[in-house]
């Protein structure tokens, strides 16, 4: 890393320069921090507190009772048994539908760069056109198909989904990985007479792990985030937690429960989050990896 | 002789395996084929062959269930005439504009910040970047609740002792797209600053120093030289964005709903309520070939341009 050295003016100048960039910065984190605040103060609030104060006032009384209701108790309808069962769902949806399209990427990442064929190059311009397409364009007929196949509204439904369309992501990581790895590793297994299986086991899998972890952290994120293919695939009992969350904060029986509601953001929330502050700097390189610049 | 001898013995069950005869043969020469063929198979049926489809039917009479009655550009016009597609068209150009201008700018700007040798830079990195991590529908319910005109930020402003302040613009049928616009950029400007952050370290220092000792000043280096050199960060930006904005489907979902009236749907989710909510599964199919046509039109020529020039550096 490489700094530009810009900022070298020395004296009073320099000083109220240098105090004014940590202004600005300070006071942009400030605004990128206070929606969280706002949100997790609001969560150990009750709702009388939240009537009488502001979003930002602290709360006098911090009470872990939203907490507890948005996780066992917070109504979708006139189903009131919390977040918990949906969290349940995105786990065991995510298990599968990670494994799975990060394995399948791999492979077609090592295939495409260092085991090529005629037409590799048109087979992957062929699969990366699956980043970008809107999902509208494939919902009608991917609904029609699901309930063909009989796995409309279920979890094997769903996990198929996002494995299809998380194909063209991991491809792309992996692809862009293995560009980047000396040929030679390979072609020295290839000498020694060793098959595509082989090569990709012994020789290139261990060397992975780097790219493997930007592609399970990618799919990870986006597909516990995932709303369209929740809302669209799935309904009642079976949707994931962040459709539940929305659910849960639109069921219109009785008072709004501000406090549960937010609570209910906080714990939707927390999975991708604690994976973004333990694990930043791999989350950023798939952001970047995403962007198609390899 | 003899060495030769053990030379091509050694060769040849390879040989053998590789142009061999028999299905293990076969499999070990096409072995990459064979192990990306599941993948295009998936890829051809479930992007390709369902573009495909979903164009069949926008073409079609199709309405809870599809039905296969051509009815030519029916769908189109219909679509076209609908108030609340033409409303989805309009707000996708403001929020579009707004949303990709405001991030860009923004992030930009948090990159020349962040890049000034700041002691604590992976700490504001990390505050700026971690709206990122989130779903937008918790964005969305999150800002949903700071905008809320009773007790959100107008009534936080209210105790600050300024009575008269309104802030309703989530209530507010012409305002309320902004509210998107808000949420939008809070979500996505620390992702451009990522971008715009790595391309400003990588460019040529010499450059900058020699501009420098020709008396140019920190402003004007960044405005004549730097930023010039940014172009193709810049396009990526725009490209990512743009899609983005054109796909907005959740933001829009937690946040607003599309209401107050119908006020801030967006093509995407006018999609989602033709087809699923009122059965008009044709004229949601026609949105939907309008949507991906607009993102098509975006992103070919860059993923055209960007696989050439990689072939070039080859």
């Amino acid at each position: 890393m490489t700094y530009n050295p810009i900022v070298r003016q020395r004296g009073v100048r320099h000083r109220t320069g240098r105090i004014f960039i940590y202004l600005c910065l300070g006071l942009i984190a400030a605004v990128y921090l206070l929606p969280f605040l706002v949100v997790a103060l609001t969560s150990l609030k009750d709702l009388e507190e939240i009537r009488d104060g502001s979003i930002l006032s602290l709360p006098k009384a911090p009470t872990f009772e939203p907490w507890r209701q948005a996780w066992s108790g917070a109504c979708v309808g006139l189903e009131c048994s919390g977040l918990k069962g949906f969290f349940a769902n995105s786990l065991m949806m995510i298990v599968p539908a990670v494994v799975v399209s990060t394995a399948m990427g791999a492979i077609n990442g090592f295939a495409l760069t260092r085991w090529t064929f005629r037409g590799s190059n048109f087979v992957f311009a062929l699969l990366l056109f699956g980043v970008f397409i809107p999902f509208q364009i494939i919902l009608i007929p991917m609904a029609r198909s699901l309930g063909a196949l009989g796995i409309a509204n279920t979890m094997v439904g769903l996990i198929t989904v996002h494995v299809v369309y998380g194909i063209p992501f991991t491809t792309l990581f992996f692809r862009n990985y293995f560009i980047s790895l000396p040929s030679e590793l390979v072609k020295a297994a290839k000498v020694d007479g060793a098959g595509f299986y082989q090569t990709f086991f012994r020789v290139v899998l261990p060397i992975s792990i780097p790219c493997i972890v930007v592609a399970v952290i990618w799919q990870f994120t986006n597909i516990w985030n995932d709303f369209i293919f929740g809302t669209t695939f799935t309904s009642g009992g079976n949707v994931p937690v962040t459709v539940a969350l929305n659910n849960i904060v639109n069921t219109t029986t009785g008072v709004k429960t501000y406090n549960i509601d937010m609570a209910s953001v906080v714990i939707t929330a927390l999975p991708t989050l604690a994976i973004y502050v333990f694990a930043g700097k791999y989350f950023l390189r798939g952001l970047m990896a995403g962007s198609v610049k390899g | 002789m003899s060495m030769f001898q053990t030379s091509s013995q050694t060769v040849l069950p390879r040989r053998q395996v590789l142009d061999g005869a028999g299905l293990r043969g076969w499999f070990a020469k096409y072995a990459s084929q064979v192990a990306v063929s599941p993948s295009i198979a998936i890829v051809l049926i479930a992007v390709y062959g369902f573009m495909v489809w979903t164009g069949v039917v926008s073409f079609t009479a199709s309405k809870m269930l599809p039905n296969y009655n051509f009815v030519g550009f029916d769908q189109y016009v219909r679509l076209w005439s609908n108030p609340i597609w033409r409303i989805a068209v309009s707000n996708i150009f403001t929020f579009g504009l707004l949303f990709i201008s405001i991030s860009t700018l923004v992030g930009l700007a948090l990159a020349i910040l962040i890049d000034q040798r700041i002691r604590i830079e992976g700490f504001f990195r990390t505050i700026y970047l971690y709206p990122m991590a989130l779903s937008f529908i918790v964005t969305g319910t999150a800002w949903k609740w700071i905008l809320n005109p009773g007790l959100g930020i107008e009534r936080l402003v209210h105790l600050w002792g300024w009575e008269s302040f309104r802030f309703d613009w989530l209530i507010n049928p012409q305002y309320a797209i902004y509210t998107l616009v808000i949420a939008g950029v809070w979500q996505s400007s620390g992702f451009v600053m990522a971008l715009f952050l790595a391309a400003l370290r990588g460019i040529d220092e010499d450059i900058i120093k020699a501009a420098r000792l020709d008396g140019a000043n920190g402003i004007a280096v960044y405005r004549r030289i730097i930023i010039p050199q940014l172009g193709p960060t810049f396009l990526t930006v725009l490209v990512i964005l743009t899609q983005q904005a054109v796909k907005s489907f959740d933001l829009v979902v937690a946040l607003t709903a599309g209401g107050p009236g119908n006020s801030t749907h967006l093509p995407a989710t006018f999609m989602y309520t033709q087809t699923f909510g009122r059965d008009q599964m044709a004229v949601g199919a026609a949105s939907a070939v309008m949507i991906f046509m607009t993102v098509a039109a975006i992103v070919v020529p860059y993923l055209y341009s960007d696989l050439r020039n990689q072939r070039d550096d080859v």
